[in-house]
């Protein structure tokens, strides 16, 4: 499926070019450019401190870039005239830490955005956040605190929240690293299961196998910048540059 | 939610009856526990004891029963002092509930973003700094003999409701600062998830941040409460027959200071309950939201 809907002319869903955020001295992301195509998977890897998660929260307006456009939908984000909002709503975030809402329930975390941000009417907004928890697989856990979920059904009803507003893409910033192993897998069966329904997704992962599995592409960054991108295949199996092999063969082994 | 079945209890799940090593264990424990009791009995009654008999024998104390602790006048005086707080009570009741809103006005105030909010901003700023360092004595005096003074037209005169408006004054100041405390608390994971969804700042702040600070800060904002119910016996001062005024009065009636113990017994009372409340709440599990885990770390060695 995937190269199918994207012809080569097509202009990208997303769109980064040239960005650069500091903080302080520190230079986090360095004219760092890429390209995610409406259906397609790219996966980020690196080091920690590469600056996938920085990437992911400009891209979400979380943090502001200091240089550089971001285009969705093939308008400038970036642009401070722009309702951030809006813009917000059009994109879904899932955190490593799953930053569920403690004090509401299953139901009215997922609930939330539709009524306050899409002005859905309550009743409305719980059949549509019920039909999100059904196709995570937790309908029967509408009604509990999320304190009273594993981690993995947590990330799962995170995701369901990122999920119900219908998002143009939606962005995942290692989304299984605060996961005991053994609740890893449901997490990406879960992924899996959404890219096959053609859902965009920008992720970052420390998971090598994952990323071979489920990535359209890989970009591999370093020191702020896309140091080597491309296949799956290619970037994991048989990178051209040095860090690269040294990376990939520091997380598979 | 099965409580842990008596030790030596034959009706155990799946036929598990404990081993040896746990029936000694259990027999061992069972002994500790009625030894602590004994100990602790018996520690108890000896100071009592000693207290009591020390107390008896000291060179003065026929005279401080005499004069603190008279029977007939606490009677005697009881009716007055009970009338006087249930003025405190009253007082206490509508200025905690004014406290809450003006405090939470003010600590809203201060986290407003944007220019036009800047004189907002820096008037909360300056109220909190400067009602915080008022002594609650100067402002109920500067309220209570300073306003009607002016002479001006609607200012109120009696006594109770300049008294409460220092109350309030005063302790809005504090609470803004629980308020504000609990709001800095939760943690920014949860602004940048509401954000994500789209949420607007406002709406961030009213449906994710304040539910969570509120209940946080519960249990200190009750133990402001206790304050301003033992602090709305200042009223007094400017004329208001509450407890300590009515208990000062008896006492110069009787030329006995036992009705100011009366009193004082009385404020106890009033606030115990409130305490109670507080360590209830505190306790509650799932009461904390996120923070709820801690509440389970007990009973170690």
């Amino acid at each position: 499926m995937s190269g199918t809907t994207d012809g080569t002319g097509d202009r990208p869903l997303l769109a980064v070019r040239g960005v650069r955020k500091t903080f302080g001295d520190h230079v986090v992301l360095d004219d760092l450019s890429l390209d995610v195509h409406a259906h397609r998977v790219v996966v980020l890897i690196g080091a920690s401190g590469s600056g996938k998660s920085t990437l992911l929260r400009c891209v979400d307006l979380l943090d502001e870039v200091d240089d550089g456009v971001i285009e969705l939908e093939g308008r400038d984000i970036t642009d401070p005239r722009l309702d951030a909002n809006a813009v917000r709503a059009r994109m879904g975030m899932v955190f490593q830490a799953y930053n569920l809402f403690p004090h509401l329930r299953v139901l009215d975390n997922v609930a939330l955005a539709p009524r306050l941000v899409h002005g859905t009417a309550r009743a409305q907004a719980q059949d549509e956040a019920m039909a999100v928890l059904e196709r995570v697989g937790l309908a029967d856990k509408a009604r509990a605190f999320p304190d009273e979920l594993s981690g993995g059904q947590q990330q799962r009803v995170a995701i369901a929240r990122a999920l119900v507003g219908r998002p143009a893409v939606l962005l995942l910033d290692e989304v299984t690293s605060a996961l005991d192993p053994e609740l890893v897998g449901e997490v990406l069966d879960l992924l899996g299961e959404l890219k096959d329904t053609g859902l965009t997704m920008l992720l970052a992962t420390h998971e090598m196998a994952f990323a071979r599995d489920v990535a359209d592409e890989v970009c591999f960054l370093h020191a702020g910048r896309v140091h080597e991108r491309g296949p799956a295949a290619q970037v994991l199996g048989d990178p051209v540059e040095a860090r690269t092999r040294d990376f990939v063969r520091r997380f598979t082994s | 939610m099965s409580a842990p079945a008596p030790a030596g209890s034959p009706a155990a799940p799946g036929g598990w009856s404990p081993s040896a090593v746990q029936r000694e264990r259990d027999a061992y424990r069972r002994s500790r526990a009625r030894r602590s009791t004994l100990a602790a009995l018996v520690s108890t009654l000896a100071l009592a004891t000693v207290v009591v008999l020390g107390v008896r024998a000291a060179p003065g104390w026929p005279r401080v029963r005499a004069s603190f602790l008279d029977p007939a006048v606490a009677l005697e005086s009881l009716p007055t002092v009970l009338e006087g707080l249930w003025l405190n009570v009253r007082v206490m009741a509508v200025c905690a509930v004014l406290v809450v809103v003006v405090a939470l006005a003010l600590a809203l105030a201060r986290t407003l973003h944007g220019p036009v909010f800047l004189p907002l901003r820096l008037l909360a700023t300056a109220y909190v700094d400067v009602f915080r360092g008022l002594p609650l004595i100067l402002v109920l005096l500067l309220v209570g003999f300073g306003l009607p003074g002016l002479r001006l037209h609607g200012v109120p005169t009696s006594a109770v409701v300049l008294g409460g408006l220092a109350l309030v004054l005063t302790y809005s100041a504090y609470v803004a600062e629980v308020f504000r405390a609990g709001i800095e608390s939760v943690h920014p994971s949860q602004v940048a998830a509401a954000r994500s969804l789209g949420l607007t700042r406002g709406q961030t702040l009213r449906h994710v941040v304040l539910p969570q600070a509120v209940r946080r800060v519960v249990p200190p904002l009750l133990n402001d409460l206790v304050s301003l119910s033992k602090d709305s016996g200042l009223i007094s001062i400017l004329g208001a027959v509450d407890a300590v005024r009515a208990a000062q009065i008896a006492t110069a009636t009787h030329a006995n200071f036992t009705p100011y113990v009366v009193a004082g017994v009385l404020f106890v009372l009033l606030t115990i309950p409130l305490t109670r409340l507080t360590d209830a709440l505190a306790r509650r599990s799932g009461w904390l939201g996120a923070q709820s885990g801690l509440a389970g770390a007990g009973a170690l060695r």
